[in-house]
């Protein structure tokens, strides 16, 4: 089978052996669970309990009356002992429940009838994801719900399944391809019932051998061949992005400024379809996730099936701790992830990976002239300028960056990835963004 | 509690580990067989030039920066490759003040004066042949072979001359010529292993030696087309400038299509100032002429953006 792909991109050094062989372990956090009051893309989570409430396992603790929001639950039970902000990245403060770890787990709502999603509307269904709190699980964070929910729902022809990890040293996604296969495919034919015209595909990259027979034993077992096809996609960064991977299985591009479902498709991620089949199978809200710890500052890297809140500390605790002095905490992969200030920082929805890095894997430079080599460009999957989206981007020269379509930049992190030059195009290009954004907002 | 702070900083964390530095040596491992040649068919004189080319480049790099208290950026070779392709550039036969003024007016005032590398809009090497060929033309156009006066190919092949050496002498390189011009097999053998190690790309090369070749075949004037072309390709300085200079990164477009266009415009000049012109060279005009038409091609070819509807 031949194998496709979307055009430019990188091939890193992609570091899975660390943990690609080990078996998942089950970790419960040790003496607490801290809940960040933001965990996706969109309107900043209330906290409806109160200091000193006993919360149980799954109860609702934070929730959002804004129209693009996700609920949090509880992962544990226990006594909420303190609400305040904690330092995150990028020298912010988020609100956050903390919650004293009882060691109970008593649950909130212990019934786990397994309901046939056939016989539910699909208003019913959308709510049930909803009330799970349920967001886009490879990084983006995004509301499930509403990417579910498009005006246009019958004009869906396709709905892709993203196992490409394609970041380096994460293998969260492929443990869950081969330790819930069923439950991943089962997940999309819940999302194929929503949508009447769709079909489904998965979209593995072919490093992933195993996750792929795993996926295509899985389709076969439950008889979902006739509607599910497994796409084998070309090992390469970034394979996994949303409009990379739909022009590679169905080559359409998604024109700038429209969404995914503007051209008939949604992707999801393969954990957050888990989450859905266990969201309305078993009425399970989304408390827990798959984490990759790794990098080679720990010192037995593995992955772990983790309740969200859990801080980083217990996870590298839980993996040997440091054998290495690391110089960065990286939450996510080494292309996008974001670095965190400290260990007290708690897994959330998103959270795909604790990647602790020495400074020989992640060495600083010092950035020099740009010498004009064209290298970024020839990476960028987006097919932009980057050395001139940096250039104007550091001058604040936002009608020429725009003019050369630099919203549209994905930020994958190729262009800075080659730069000879050591230049944070990523780190200029964001920054131009954020003003764009920020001003349009004023302008409203 | 963990108190440990650790670093933030922006995405992406990882480097592919190419750098500056490591492409310019890639450059100058590449011209390393030109060199051999020249030392072989020019003897030590051509290496002395060289590193009097080479030294004057670096110290002259050296020296401005101290003075205007920069960054010292000599470690990144660049000046080494400018210096070499200076040389390169270069008659034998000419006096050893040749190599060190060029090069110091290389590095002072086509790159440093406009702020280094990267910065420059002119190629360093060819706007100082350009200079030494308008201040001492006789020295800058006196070729030698062995000691003995001669002309070089391209002049013996428009002049109909019977001395032309073979189409051989002219592809290994026993022939008349400026330092690092004369080998076509080394050029190329060292071209190979910019292509290979992601140094250069094909469009600029290929475009340029393909259109001179093609334009030479289509108006020859003397004896079979095909063979006339490949004497056009072989012979002077077209392989040394398609492959060295009109690839240079700072002077050259970053589009693919502008790589196209700067390949084909060198190569028409070329042709033009071969045929028409009184001179029997041409590239190094050529080159810099398209040098000052980079900004507006590039501004001409953006590249259409993924998703992007015309």
């Amino acid at each position: 089978m031949n194998t496709l792909t979307f055009k430019n991109g990188v091939h890193p050094p992609y570091n899975k052996e660390l943990t690609e062989n080990k078996p998942v372990t089950k970790l419960l956090p040790k003496e607490k669970a801290v809940f960040l009051m933001q965990q996706h893309t969109g309107a900043i989570c209330q906290p409806i309990v109160k200091k000193g409430d006993r919360v149980l396992v799954g109860q609702v603790i934070a929730d959002a009356v804004a129209s693009m929001s996700a609920p949090i639950h509880s992962s544990i039970s226990g006594e909420v002992v303190d609400i305040r902000e904690i330092p995150y990245a990028e020298g912010a403060h988020i609100p956050a429940i903390i919650i004293k770890n009882d060691h109970q787990y008593e649950e909130y709502n212990p019934i786990h009838n397994l309901l046939d999603y056939k016989e539910l509307s699909r208003e019913h269904i959308i709510d049930i994801i909803h009330k799970a709190g349920i967001v886009g699980m490879g990084g983006a964070a995004f509301p499930t719900y509403i990417k579910l929910n498009p005006s246009n729902y019958k004009k869906i022809d396709s709905i892709i399944l993203n196992g490409c990890e394609c970041e380096p040293y994460i293998t969260c996604d492929y443990k869950l391809m081969l330790n819930e296969p069923i439950k991943i495919v089962k997940g999309l034919n819940i999302i194929l019932h929503l949508f009447p015209n769709a079909k489904g595909y998965i979209g593995i990259e072919d490093n992933k051998k195993e996750a792929i027979s795993a996926i295509e034993k899985a389709i076969n077992d439950i008889g979902a061949s006739d509607k599910i096809e497994i796409k084998i996609l070309e090992t390469k960064y970034p394979q996994g992005s949303e409009k990379q991977l739909i022009y590679a299985i169905l080559g359409r591009e998604v024109p700038i400024g429209k969404l995914p479902a503007d051209i008939g498709c949604i992707v999801q991620n393969v954990a957050t379809s888990y989450a859905i089949y266990e969201a309305v199978a078993y009425r399970t809200p989304l408390i827990s996730r798959i984490v990759t710890v790794t990098g080679d500052a720990i010192a037995n890297p593995q992955d772990f099936w983790v309740k969200l809140g859990t801080p980083f500390q217990d996870l590298i605790d839980a993996a040997g701790g440091f054998i290495k002095k690391p110089v960065k905490i990286i939450s996510g992969g080494p292309m996008m992830g974001i670095t965190m200030p400290n260990t007290n920082i708690p897994i959330t929805k998103a959270t795909t990976a604790i990647l602790c890095l020495t400074e020989d894997a992640a060495p600083i430079f010092e950035e020099e002239n740009c010498i004009r080599c064209g290298r970024c460009v020839r990476v960028c999957p987006m097919n932009l300028l980057p050395l001139y989206l940096d250039k104007f981007g550091r001058r604040n020269d936002i009608e020429r960056f725009e003019k050369i379509n630099g919203t549209s930049c994905i930020e994958c992190g190729c262009c800075a990835y080659v730069c000879p030059s050591y230049i944070r195009i990523v780190n200029s290009i964001r920054k131009a963004k954020r003003n764009i954004t920020a001003n349009n907002n004023i302008k409203g | 509690m963990n108190s440990n702070t650790y670093l933030e900083s922006s995405s992406p964390h990882i480097h592919q580990g190419i750098s500056t530095k490591s492409i310019m040596r890639d450059v100058i491992i590449a011209l390393l067989p030109a060199l051999v040649a020249s030392i072989i068919v020019f003897k030590i004189r051509a290496l002395i030039i060289v590193v009097l080319s080479v030294v004057s480049c670096v110290l002259g790099e050296l020296l401005w920066q101290k003075t205007f208290k920069q960054k010292v950026t000599i470690d990144d070779l660049s000046a080494v490759v400018t210096g070499i392709l200076l040389a390169f550039s270069l008659p034998p036969s000419v006096p050893y003040y040749i190599p060190v003024i060029g090069g110091i007016f290389a590095i002072i005032i086509v790159k440093q004066i406009f702020g280094g590398i990267g910065k420059n809009f002119l190629n360093p090497a060819l706007a100082s042949r350009a200079f030494l060929m308008a201040t001492w033309p006789a020295v800058m156009t006196k070729w030698t072979l062995d000691g003995i006066s001669t002309a070089t190919p391209l002049e013996l092949l428009n002049n109909a001359s019977p001395n032309l050496p073979s189409l051989w002498e002219v592809f290994i390189g026993y022939t008349g010529g400026s330092i690092g011009e004369t080998s076509a097999l080394a050029l190329i053998i060292g071209g190979i292993y910019l292509l290979y190690r992601n140094v250069i790309t094909w469009e600029i090369p290929v475009s340029y030696i393909g259109s001179v070749f093609l334009l030479s075949f289509l108006f020859c004037n003397t004896g079979t087309p095909f063979i006339f072309a490949l004497y056009e390709i072989f012979a002077g300085g077209l392989l040394l400038g398609a492959i060295y200079m009109a690839t240079d990164y700072t002077t050259s477009p970053v589009t693919k299509k502008g790589k196209f266009i700067m390949g084909i415009g060198c190569g028409v000049l070329t042709f033009l100032f071969r045929t028409i012109g009184q001179t029997a060279e041409g590239v190094c005009y050529s080159i810099l002429i398209m040098n000052l038409f980079v900004p507006m091609i590039e501004r001409h070819t953006i590249p259409r953006t993924f998703g992007e509807v015309k």
